[in-house]
């Protein structure tokens, strides 16, 4: 599950190591735009280091390798992938050439370290014009590729336009970004809030987010993490629906009968899965998921 | 590897390790740490290791420690060899 995916950067070893408390989803591990030229090296070291030995329970580890075109991507992907990183989080992203380059980097290194190829996963972060033109190739680019990311601020500069609290300059490619996300059945991940003290800001940013049809987003702050885990909290109607859903087609399973119809309306596959995420996200908020719900099948 | 050259890795911040490597005839290690009495000898401990490991036999290495863990310690050492010595790698 991933509704909140906290940056940390590479170079800090105190906050690294607070990532083992965070109650974060996801932990991305930063070694781009956080860490200066000249101490690329020593966050590569501390990151693969913190990886191979800090327990971060389950949230999944992602790292933020250098982009494609640096010259640092090789190192960071060999010296990730040896350290057992769950997901890439791969920068710049234009096209599907960059996550096939990347691709590839990531199945030598699998190979070199002995892990299975493939198990690393890779989450694109498109953050130019060009990058959410090609969202749709790039989500079919690799099976690798397990979600969508927005990079809002420097999307913004590539447009030539200024980020505001209300995101409506970003709109467009919000949505284009989630529908090829959701085309591919990937996740699709918010840009971050960035003002770290505008609590009810980042609150109505995400629901908007959410409303969109994003599944998740970064975060660049700690404080933001109870925020964002509030707002892709589902409604007590809907868990009550898919409570109700779950029940009618594991009833409509044990008779043998094929398609379901649920409150008049065919249920389909996406739909049953919409209504697992829903029934997932209330567990993970610690509400109770085997109460009897009333249903009229049929 | 040989130490051929000055190099420095970490910071002074909470949690980290700084490290300071310089050519020298002999092995010298010296350490600086607010738990120097409760961890002084796990850290040089580690260090050792980390010095065996890259065949490092001469060299004045200077700690600064603020309380890093180990896995920030190895991180820390391993940048400061790899920017001391000219082979850029372990050898």
């Amino acid at each position: 599950m991933r509704r909140s995916l906290l940056f940390i950067p590479g170079n800090r070893p105190n906050m690294i190591q607070n990532g083992e408390v965070l109650p974060a989803d996801a932990l991305i591990f930063d070694l781009e735009d956080s860490v200066v030229a000249q101490d690329k090296d020593a966050a590569r070291d501390l990151v693969a280091q913190a990886l191979s030995s800090l327990d971060f329970g389950s949230r999944e580890r992602l790292v933020r390798i250098n982009g494609m075109d640096t010259g640092l991507a090789g190192a960071d992907l060999d010296a990730m992938v040896g350290s057992g990183v769950d997901t890439i989080l791969l920068p710049k992203v234009m096209g599907a050439g960059t996550v096939e380059e990347a691709a590839s980097l990531l199945e030598h290194a699998e190979r070199a370290h002995d892990r299975q190829v493939g198990s690393t996963s890779i989450v694109a972060l498109l953050e130019t014009a060009l990058g959410i033109e090609r969202a749709f190739e790039v989500a079919g680019a690799s099976p690798r590729v397990t979600g969508l990311a927005l990079g809002g601020e420097d999307l913004s500069a590539d447009l030539g336009c200024s980020r505001t609290r209300e995101g409506w300059e970003i709109f467009y490619s919000r949505s284009r970004l989630v529908l090829a996300a959701k085309a591919h059945g990937l996740d699709a991940l918010d840009t971050p809030f960035i003002d770290v003290h505008d609590l009810e800001g980042c609150r109505l940013d995400t629901l908007f987010a959410k409303q969109l049809g994003f599944t998740g987003k970064l975060c660049i702050s700690p404080f933001h993490l109870e925020v964002i885990h509030q707002a892709f909290m589902p409604g007590k109607e809907e868990i009550d629906y898919a409570r109700a859903l779950i029940l009618a087609m594991k009833e409509s399973e044990a008779l043998g009968q094929g398609a379901l119809s649920f409150r008049g309306r065919m249920i389909d596959p996406p739909v049953l899965r919409q209504a697992q995420r829903m029934l997932e996200l209330a567990g993970l908020a610690g509400l109770p998921l085997d109460e009897e719900a009333d249903h009229d099948q049929g | 590897m040989k130490v051929d050259k000055k190099a420095r890795a970490g910071t002074l911040e909470s949690g980290d390790l700084f490290v300071t490597i310089e050519p020298s005839e002999k092995l010298e290690i010296s350490l600086e740490s607010p738990v120097k009495d409760q961890y002084g000898d796990a850290i040089l401990q580690t260090v050792r290791e980390l010095l065996d490991q890259w065949g490092v036999e001469s060299g004045r290495i200077t700690l600064a420690d603020q309380g890093a863990l180990d896995c920030t310690i190895r991180a820390r050492l391993t940048t400061a060899l790899r920017r001391a010595g000219s082979q850029g790698d372990k050898s």
